[in-house]
């Protein structure tokens, strides 16, 4: 029992420990709040200013969130197209490496610049960040069908879609999530790159906006959202994959 | 029937010149003539398997053992139309073979059930493909599961089965659509010992319920006796048949049946082919 209590209280006793260390550092040491604020002084902050940091934790979830799923729209018919036209596959592929190998925060000032600094530019981002875990896995995915379920089905004389539907695609999926957990975590991080360029709203711009002020104490809370946005979302899409891969190959 | 071939050493080549103007119930179910498989080119050109001219009766169950490498799962492929011949013709009831056919089953060394779906649902495959009548289908499932012990394991995933279990539900699945021709790849490879000699000897007593014609390929010399009604030992690369004999045993077969005379004397012929060079 001692132990079943050991494994599971070894995590939370970790992060207690940590706050502890950190608080008693600031407290001992006299760290000036602007450089470092405590644990204390963060939640301090963060409950006085708990509406704003309420109104731009949903500005940066909203853009993550609906360049998430617009990466996933346009990346499973495109993972499709490569994985299975040889033609439109030579031609895409040149312009996705490319498009893949181009750093994302370089590129983020300039669709600021095309697109103005309302919501639509952080979503491109978030797009653009998103789309190409997700379809690599996706493709790689199609193409993991063992050889000898492919025997099976080409023995049935099964069509290349029924083949799709009844084998790619659940054999595909686990490595649909494997993509979607690598992109949700990126998405936030596009999200908040497209906030830090240009923006009057979301986690980012606060971050920037409070600690050009030395408002250290509210960056630090805003940080901290942050964190637990990219958690929840990585442990929902975790949740999904549980509900809906049951098997293990 | 099985006795009036039984000299030792037939090679079938003989026998395609009578079953070319063959009445329909005559015809072999499978007819190979003068077929070769060859992969790669140049340098890396082998040639896997014959020239093979091979006929199996209709309702026989021909067992094809041979050293690894020999191209005889090279052979069940050919005849399955998921490889085409190099050379030669392969015939199907009668029929040029192009591609696979719903009469044809397989049954692969490894179980190849969809780890997402249910035994139920895995068995049920052949129906969703070929479109067949569904409550008919389901019937039969039920009853297949119902004779290899595995109605309450119908709603399992695989996983949940042992290795037995998930070779059975694969029998299941290449049963369901009542193929003429069976062909088997070395279906009882994966499993150990007591559970390959326990269900090799149920296949035995199912597939003469059944009166299908089969096709065996193994590297197990007893266990293709102990099957077939016919062995044929294939040579090593490249795989030509070097001894053709009729498995004249009764039936049902049992685990006494290896303890016959003409079995040890099958098994000894067999055995010392295989483990000797073709000097030609």
């Amino acid at each position: 029992m001692w132990k079943a209590i050991a494994a599971r209280g070894t995590t939370p006793v970790t992060y207690l420990a940590l706050v502890a260390i950190w608080e008693s550092f600031v407290r001992v040491f006299n760290i000036p709040g602007w450089v470092l604020p405590s644990p204390s002084a963060i939640v301090g902050t963060a409950i006085i200013w708990a509406p704003e940091l309420f109104f731009h934790s949903l500005a940066t979830l909203r853009e993550t969130l609906i360049g998430f799923v617009l990466a996933l729209i346009f990346s499973l018919p495109l993972a499709v197209i490569v994985a299975f036209t040889t033609t439109l596959r030579r031609l895409l592929y040149p312009i996705l490496l490319v498009l893949q190998s181009i750093p994302k925060v370089a590129l983020a000032p300039l669709v600021i610049l095309w697109l103005g600094v309302g919501e639509l530019p952080k979503i491109v981002i978030v797009v653009l960040v998103c789309f190409f875990p997700i379809l690599v896995n996706v493709v790689a995915g199609f193409e993991a069908v063992p050889k000898a379920m492919l025997d099976l089905m080409h023995s049935l004389r099964a069509s290349e879609v029924s083949i799709f539907r009844r084998l790619r695609i659940p054999i595909a999926t686990p490595h649909l999530f494997t993509g979607c957990k690598v992109a949700i975590t990126f998405a936030v991080i596009g999200a908040v790159i497209g906030e830090f360029v240009a923006a009057q709203e979301g986690l980012g711009y606060l971050i920037l906006i409070s600690s050009a002020q030395s408002q250290t104490a509210l960056a630090f809370a805003a940080i901290l959202l942050l964190t637990v946005i990219s958690v929840v979302l990585f442990y929902g899409i975790e949740f999904l994959e549980r509900r809906l891969v049951t098997w293990s190959p | 029937m099985i006795s009036e071939r039984l000299s030792a050493n037939d090679t079938l080549a003989g026998a395609n010149e009578t079953t070319a103007e063959a009445r329909p119930q005559d015809t072999p179910a499978v007819e190979l003539v003068h077929v070769t498989k060859s992969f790669g080119t140049g340098q890396d050109f082998v040639r896997a398997l014959g020239p093979i001219d091979l006929a199996i009766a209709t309702g026989t169950f021909v067992s094809v053992v041979g050293p690894s490498g020999c191209g005889k799962s090279t052979l069940l492929r050919l005849i399955a139309g998921l490889e085409v011949p190099t050379e030669g013709k392969i015939w199907r009831y009668g029929t040029a073979l192009y591609g696979p056919s719903r009469d044809v089953a397989i049954v692969f060394q490894e179980h190849v059930l969809f780890p997402w779906a249910t035994v139920l649902e895995n068995v049920m495959l052949p129906a969703d493909v070929l479109g067949l009548p569904k409550a008919a289908a389901r019937e039969r499932a039920f009853r297949l599961l119902e004779t290899t012990g595995l109605t309450e394991f119908a709603g399992h995933k695989p996983h949940m089965l042992s290795g037995g279990m998930k070779q059975r539900a694969a029998f299941c699945r290449a049963l369901l659509s009542d193929p003429l021709l069976l062909l088997l790849d070395e279906p009882f490879g994966a499993l150990d010992a007591l559970t390959r000699e326990e269900l090799s000897l149920e296949l035995s007593r199912l597939w003469q319920d059944l009166g299908r014609t089969a096709l065996l390929i193994t590297h197990d010399i007893e266990e293709a006796i102990l099957l077939g009604d016919r062995v044929i030992v294939m040579s090593s690369r490249p795989g030509r048949p070097r001894l053709d004999i009729a498995v004249d045993l009764p039936r049902p077969r049992d685990v006494n049946t290896a303890k016959h005379p003409r079995f040890v004397e099958i098994k000894q012929m067999a055995r010392g082919l295989l483990f000797t060079r073709e000097h030609d």
